[in-house]
């Protein structure tokens, strides 16, 4: 099972957490004047690469915080964990 | 190469006459191809939808100048990984109408393809566990109506009835109130679609190419021009890319990204039972679906891992999940033992529904973002694509799931959770 190291609780079971998907789009801070194709790629289009992926986890049975964490979607591991004061974003 | 034509036909007579040889020298029935420096039409992907594709082109389109490609053996992905269950209750016309053909075609198509592809049609059931979920479906069943499509709603005590293993007690989890009924869905022996298609495409003349991984598009002037393996370069007029698991990495290959991600799914079958269980049953609260195959094995399915991945092997949770809910609803079944678990990686798209569709890339067409349920529509997928790349147009029952659907806000929400694929069905 896939395991995360929360900063605050620790190793926890997935099934601890909820998934938030990518977090390496930004949503357009213009809201007002963006064109389609703006909106599409924020929406809509996903890198999903085969390797590194930046995403977001709720830390929903436990502290509650969203967790940005980069994980190699070829092997499961994970490579990187940030809480919101760690610079970590919120989806 | 030589050119196969005609059919060797599988018939009661042909069975006589190989007995006579004690079925010692029954032909080849997919021949092993290499591939040839050209064709009118490269299809990247040897599973159902591509081999289907290829099949109507040739028989439909008299297009037989076509090659199906794939990076390892003719039905290794998703056409045989699935839980093989065939339906059409829909909400939505785009995907209602699509599904409605193919069950059509899966009707004839042991006959068509002249090999038993074993379509059980013991019909669907869905259980409803509230009131406001019956109105749901009563409201489903009334779009199908619409659609020609019949669907019964059923009360509690009907359910009880064609389910008589189900705890339909109040004090079960997830007490039922009632289901749809959808008679004409069913399973179909997935292997048997794959090879079926495969030979019959074969003997009118298309080229199957196994082992061979498309690693590159080529394309001059905005438009296609072949493909890239490591054993050279294909030529091709028309391409058409239906690789589920591949299609990020093969859009990436055509200049293009997708509104689709990579998750994995699992199913599970048991040990054979004697027939307890003759329809497909679905949940309603979790997403979990059960049917009983003709050798006996409870096939059971439930939800995607539910984050993005490459790995075709799941985590145990989905699946103690999905027996949890069977022995909820099955008591009976407690005790019966898991056999098998397999998993398959899918093309999950940001609406839930698929992309069947032509691209920027002139003469390249895209066949993706099937989530868990293209095996149904197989038979309708090869029909369009073929209509798609033989005549240029695109036929109405392909227009809703065109890829600039995202762009222009036209997207087909039949479960409407928004661009989270890991909610999806
Ligand atoms: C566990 C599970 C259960 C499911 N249950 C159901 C169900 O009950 N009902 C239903 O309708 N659907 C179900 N589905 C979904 C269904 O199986 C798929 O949507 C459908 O089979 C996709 O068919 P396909 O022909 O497009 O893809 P596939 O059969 O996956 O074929 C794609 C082929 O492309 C090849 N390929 C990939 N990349 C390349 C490359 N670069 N070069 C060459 N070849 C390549 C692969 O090797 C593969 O053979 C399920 C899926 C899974 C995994
Ligand atoms: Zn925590």
């Amino acid at each position: 099972m896939l395991v995360i190291t929360c900063p605050h609780c620790g190793p926890r079971d997935v099934t601890e957490y909820s998934y938030g998907g990518d977090a390496s789009r930004a949503r357009p801070d213009t809201t007002g004047e963006v064109d389609d194709a703006t909106w599409d790629a924020y929406l809509y289009l996903r890198g999903d690469p085969a390797g590194p992926h930046l995403e977001h986890w709720h830390h929903a049975l436990g502290c509650r915080q969203w967790l940005t964490v980069t994980r190699d979607t070829t092997t499961d591991r994970i490579l990187e964990v940030r809480s919101p004061a760690m610079g970590g974003r919120e989806p | 190469m030589t050119r196969r034509t005609g059919r060797r036909s599988y018939s009661a007579a042909s069975l006589a006459r190989h007995a006579l040889s004690g079925h010692r020298c029954w032909p080849r029935a997919i021949p092993e191809d290499r591939p040839r420096s050209g064709y009118e039409v490269v299809i990247i992907g040897a599973g159902g939808h591509g081999l289907a594709a290829a099949y109507h082109l040739a028989r439909d389109h008299g297009i037989r100048d076509v090659a199906v490609i794939d990076k390892g053996y003719l039905g290794g992905g998703n056409v045989t990984r699935n839980t093989a269950i065939v339906r059409s209750n829909y909400f939505l016309p785009a995907r209602g109408d699509i599904a409605d053909r193919s069950l059509e075609l899966w009707e004839g198509l042991s006959e068509d393809l002249n090999f038993n592809v074993m379509f059980s049609q013991g019909g669907i059931i869905n259980l409803a566990h509230s009131t406001s979920q019956l109105d749901d479906f009563a409201r489903r069943a009334n779009a199908m109506a619409i659609r020609g499509v019949p669907a019964e709603l059923l009360s509690r005590d009907e359910v009880a009835a064609l389910l008589p293993r189900l705890d339909i007690s109040s004090s079960t989890r997830y007490p039922v109130v009632g289901g749809l009924l959808q008679r004409r869905a069913g399973t179909v022996r997935h292997d048997a679609v794959a090879w079926g298609y495969a030979r019959a495409a074969a003997s009118l003349g298309v080229d199957i190419v196994q082992n061979h991984e498309v690693t590159a598009i080529t394309s001059e002037g905005g438009r296609v021009t072949g493909v890239v393996t490591p054993h050279g370069e294909i030529h091709a007029d028309r391409v058409i890319a239906a690789v589920s698991a591949g299609s990020t990495r093969i859009a990436q290959a055509a200049g293009l990204t997708l509104p689709v991600e990579s998750h994995v799914l699992q199913a599970a079958v048991t040990e054979p039972l004697a027939p307890v269980l003759h329809h497909v049953v679905t949940h309603g609260l979790v997403n979990f679906y059960v049917s009983q195959t003709d050798k006996g094995e409870l096939l059971l399915g439930g939800n995607i891992d539910g984050y993005n991945t490459r790995i075709a092997r799941g985590g145990p949770s989905p699946l103690e999940e999905a027996i949890r809910v069977l022995v909820s609803m099955f008591p009976s079944l407690s005790r019966v033992r898991l056999l098998r678990t397999w998993a398959g990686v899918v093309d999950m798209s940001m609406d839930g529904a698929p992309i069947l569709s032509e691209t920027p890339l002139g003469g390249f067409y895209l066949n993706t973002g099937w989530c868990y349920g293209g095996f149904k529509t197989t038979p309708a997928v090869g029909e369009l694509l073929a209509e798609m790349v033989a005549t240029g147009t695109t036929p109405p029952m392909a227009a809703p799931f065109a890829l600039d659907r995202f762009a222009s806000g036209r997207i087909v929400p039949e479960e409407g959770h928004g661009p989270k694929p890991w909610m999806y069905h």
